[in-house]
């Protein structure tokens, strides 16, 4: 392995991280007319990683690693195969055509240079995500992606419901991504290792093991929460809040597939149980067909789009789970008809929504004569979503019928979901490529203008695309579906890729679909009506359901809060000191001996007994007294007399500590109470009571605590070693001073850090405050002045 | 608050009366009962002493900085005086450093000094800044 290309791939991955940040800083040049060159980022990658498809195509598979955490057998590993430069590819040919459009699309825009970090960071993520042999590092960049994701979610920060989709989207992906780190760690326990190249040949014990329910549950988790699968999906549409490119990017092309991904980067390993199969097949065909129901009552171009797209994700996870050859080879075809069709739909979308202002499709006919390469894009992409040749779209549909067919499970079920799932898509399809573009335009478009050529470029180019690997599947034939298909465990020698595959079943289920779908397009007609229609169940789908059990949430954690943070600080104190009357007490009801050693006690003496009654006597004075100043007072009187008990038994350090500190808690407590009215009522009899009742359980246990540690026998060993070293090593005779400026002079130091931040925080707290309140008194005082006047 | 013209008068005298009295506490520490701690703390009641009796602002105008400032100045001494034995003599941190000659009144003067002076510095400044902040606010 070559240093340079060790390096070269790394910066490949880190390149969309660099060009985000390097933006904060130069972010104003790229605003204007510069915006364009942004996408010579993605192109440039798009360039260095077309170099990889001969060595791919040769069976070739290139890894490398940089070891980032080894004791945790953590490292940066790469690898590129063929299941990874298909997304490699995809993720920057399609990126460079949206960077391109966006400086179009969003000419002006204040946060454009925002828009292209986002967009460049998530870029690097996903080429991180489908680039990763190590699991933690596939976490990470999964993550990322869902974060960048967030941001661009919620662009359109200053509108609620974007802000809610964004935040929609972020819970459910980053559950889904805490599942991958749970599958991953469950998986590293199993094999001994987080490199799924490792794994790769650990696949019998993998699948042998007790636990492997459980790390392929966690699995598809995570897949199903990114690819938008029943019933995690309701994140998607809610996604589309997003601008268009995003849409396009994101929600369609690339990171909805990094769940597909995950799962075909998988099947080699954990895959070929029926628990995996099932799952993935029941999952996907649901999905699938619901979606596609789904787009049948939808009027919002972007809504309609959205469905298709988790149906066209139920499609593919419906074919890994079918598992056979036939079946990963339309998966990977299919990959590729989908991103071509659905961006080039999602850019047109952009486009229409641009320049006419509305995404509606009931108001939307006859657009082509104003702006007619829009919609050859639009229609192309509309053929090749129905599957009718001679697109790649066609190939697409006749091998995903064929893998169906010839599957040995269930085929009847299966045929027939995916056969009608196939007809509404063409529906869907139709609707959003050809509908605005036919018919006789409205008046209210008749002023519409013609897009400009950034806009209209990328779609072509992508519509046109799937036309011409339609003529001609050889191109992508060896280049990229044999070594997907390689790279999920199946032998790729006998795949020919071809439009004509000869007059037979499958032939006549494409007649089938292509004919039922048509008809469905000219009978059924979007309307307000079908969407009330659906809206009518909105009560028991999986978002509301979600949202219910969010709400039940948010009300018992608030309960939960309330109950013991309630704002008092008399309640903190009690729960605190109930708590450890609870926790101490019960251990030392077991415990404790009772016996008190009479002769280690020194004799009392008259002074003691003096200071005693006075500390008793202010202890009643403050319970009793009804002025809080005078409480107050009493307690300095307690403190104090502590203070001389301290002097009594040689520890004047404290003595004079306590009695300084006594002094200034006086002076905040009347500073505090000043402003409060003098007399006052403070707590009524029964919270006295039970305050009394568990002041004196406390101090109880203190002097029971206090009594049992003098019975036992006690270490002198180390106020030994402080008296003895005190002078020798520190050139002190104050034993206490000396301990706190040398011996544990690192814990003073700590602890005066800890006074700083106290009075740092009182401060704030208190200015900030004393600020608001000038703030209204001004504004008090100017609403006078206008009363005044007027 | 209303005063007596013989606090007010009294604690014109206090103030320094107590300030030296304080550093006396500050310095002794190390040889009998007394340091940083509680000589900062007894500083911080002379100053509160001087403002109950002149009046907040008076105090303040008397501190010239506010005593926030103390915090960082305090901090950074006490750091020092741990940082100074790695950096002067690539010893372990807070290692005590000790001159050798005597200082009349102070007798030995070690690094230990300094970061008791510290302390004494960041206890009045914390002191001062949370009863001012109350007091203002009150």
């Amino acid at each position: 392995m070559r240093q340079t290309d060790l390096l070269s791939m790394l910066t490949a991955i880190l390149t969309g991280f660099i060009f985000s940040i390097l933006l904060v800083f130069v972010g104003r040049f790229f605003k204007g007319k510069l915006s364009i060159l942004a996408s010579i980022v993605p192109l440039g990658l798009f360039l260095y990683f077309f170099q990889f498809i001969t060595p791919i195509a040769n069976d070739e598979i290139i890894t490398r690693s940089f070891e980032w955490i080894p004791s945790f057998g953590v490292d940066l590993g790469f690898k590129l195969d063929g299941l990874s430069l298909l997304f490699s590819l995809m993720i920057t040919g399609i990126g460079f055509l949206v960077f391109a459009y966006t400086s179009s699309y969003l000419k002006g825009h204040e946060y454009l240079d925002r828009f292209y970090g986002y967009l460049s960071a998530f870029m690097g993520a996903m080429l991180g995500l489908v680039l990763s042999d190590n699991m933690i590092t596939l976490f990470v960049f999964w993550e990322l992606t869902s974060i960048s994701s967030f941001f661009l979610i919620g662009f359109n920060n200053t509108n609620p419901a974007s802000r809610k989709s964004a935040m929609t989207a972020l819970g459910i992906t980053g559950i889904g991504g805490l599942l991958l780190l749970a599958s991953a760690l469950l998986l590293n326990n199993i094999t001994g290792t987080y490199s799924i190249s490792e794994m790769l040949s650990m696949s019998e014990a993998i699948r042998g093991n007790e636990f492997y329910a459980v790390a392929v549950f966690l699995l598809f988790g995570a897949a199903f929460t990114k690819s938008a699968q029943f019933p995690f999906h309701f994140w998607l549409p809610g996604a589309m809040k997003a601008p268009t490119p995003v849409s396009t990017y994101l929600h369609s092309a690339t990171m909805v597939k990094a769940g597909i991904y995950l799962l075909m980067r998988f099947t080699p390993v954990l895959g070929g149980e029926n628990i995996w199969n099932y799952t993935l097949i029941i999952v996907g065909g649901i999905t699938m067909l619901y979606s596609a129901i789904h787009t049948l009552f939808r009027t919002d171009l972007k809504g309609i789009l959205a469905y298709s797209t988790i149906s066209a994700l139920g499609i593919l996870v419906f074919l890994i789970g079918l598992g056979t050859e036939e079946a990963f080879l339309a998966a990977a075809v299919f990959i590729i008809v989908h991103a071509l069709y659905k961006a080039t739909l999602f850019l047109v979308t952009g486009i229409i929504d641009h320049q006419t202002h509305t995404r509606d499709i009931t108001r939307l006919a006859g657009l082509n004569k104003i702006m007619l390469p829009v919609g050859i894009a639009g229609i192309l992409a509309a053929i090749s979503s129905a599957g009718i040749p001679p697109t790649i779209g066609f190939i697409g549909k006749e091998l995903t019928y064929e893998a169906t067919y010839h599957s040995d499970t269930i085929i009847i079920i299966s045929m027939i979901a995916i056969v009608l799932t196939k007809i509404l898509l063409l529906y869907a399809g139709f609707v959003a490529g050809i509908k605005p573009f036919t018919g006789k335009l409205p008046d209210e478009h008749q002023e519409v203008k013609a897009p400009d050529p950034i806009m209209w470029i990328p779609p072509v180019l992508l519509a046109t695309l799937g036309l011409v690997f339609g003529i001609a599947p050889f191109l992508v034939e060896g280049a990229l579906i044999k070594p997907v298909v390689t790279a999920l465990g199946g032998n790729a020698s006998e795949i020919h890729l071809a439009l004509w595959h000869g007059f037979n079943t499958i032939f006549i289920l494409s007649l089938i679909t292509i004919g039922v779908g048509t008809a469905l397009y000219f009978l059924l007609k979007p309307s307000e009506k079908l969407v009330a229609a659906a809206a009518r169940y909105n009560a028991i789908s999986p978002e509301n359901i979600l949202n219910l059990i969010n709400k039940g949430f948010v009300q018992f954690s608030s309960f939960w809060t309330n109950f013991f943070q309630n704002g008092y600080l008399r309640n903190y104190i009690s729960i605190i000191i109930l708590f450890l009357v609870v926790i101490v007490g019960y251990i030392m009801i077991g415990n404790t001996r009772f016996v008190i050693d009479y002769n280690s006690l020194s004799k009392i003496t008259v002074y003691e007994i003096t200071t005693t009654l006075i500390l008793i006597a202010g202890i009643f004075y403050t319970v009793f007294t009804e002025s809080r100043l005078a409480a107050v007072a009493a307690m300095g009187v307690v403190g104090l007399s502590i203070c001389l008990i301290f002097v009594f038994y040689s520890a004047p350090d404290l003595a004079m500590t306590q009695f300084s500190i006594d002094t200034l808690t006086v002076i905040l407590f009347v500073l505090v109470l000043y402003k409060l009215p003098k007399y006052l009522k403070l707590s009524d009899y029964k919270t006295r009571v039970r305050d009394g009742v568990l002041s004196s359980i406390f101090g109880l246990i203190i002097t029971v605590l206090a009594l049992e540690v003098l019975s036992e026998p006690v270490s002198k060993q180390v106020g030994e070693f402080y008296a003895a070293n005190s002078y020798v090593e520190a050139h002190g005779k104050n034993v206490v001073n000396v301990i706190l400026v040398d011996f544990r002079g690192a814990d003073t130091l700590i602890e005066i850090s800890v006074l700083s931040i106290a009075a740092v925080g009182v401060f704030g707290l208190m200015k900030l405050r004393l600020k608001m309140r000038d703030r209204k008194r001004y504004a008090d005082v100017s609403l006078d002045k206008e009363n005044k006047e007027q | 608050m209303r005063t007596t013209i013989i606090l007010k008068t009294a604690s014109n005298y206090l103030l320094p009366v107590l300030l030296v009295f304080s550093v006396f506490i500050l310095l002794r520490g190390h040889y009998l009962p007394g340091g940083g701690f509680v000589g900062g703390l007894i500083a911080s009641i002379a100053f509160i002493l001087h403002s109950f009796a002149n009046g907040l602002e008076k105090t303040k105008e008397l501190l010239i900085v506010h005593p926030g400032f103390l915090l960082p100045v305090g901090l950074a001494i006490s750091f020092m005086a741990g940082l100074a034995p790695v950096i002067f003599f690539d010893m372990p941190f807070m290692t005590g450093l000790w001159s050798h000659d005597t200082v009349a009144i102070l007798g030995s003067v070690g690094s230990a000094l300094f970061f008791d002076i510290g302390v004494y510095l960041v206890v009045n400044g914390v002191t001062l800044t949370i009863i001012f902040t109350i007091s203002e606010s009150a």
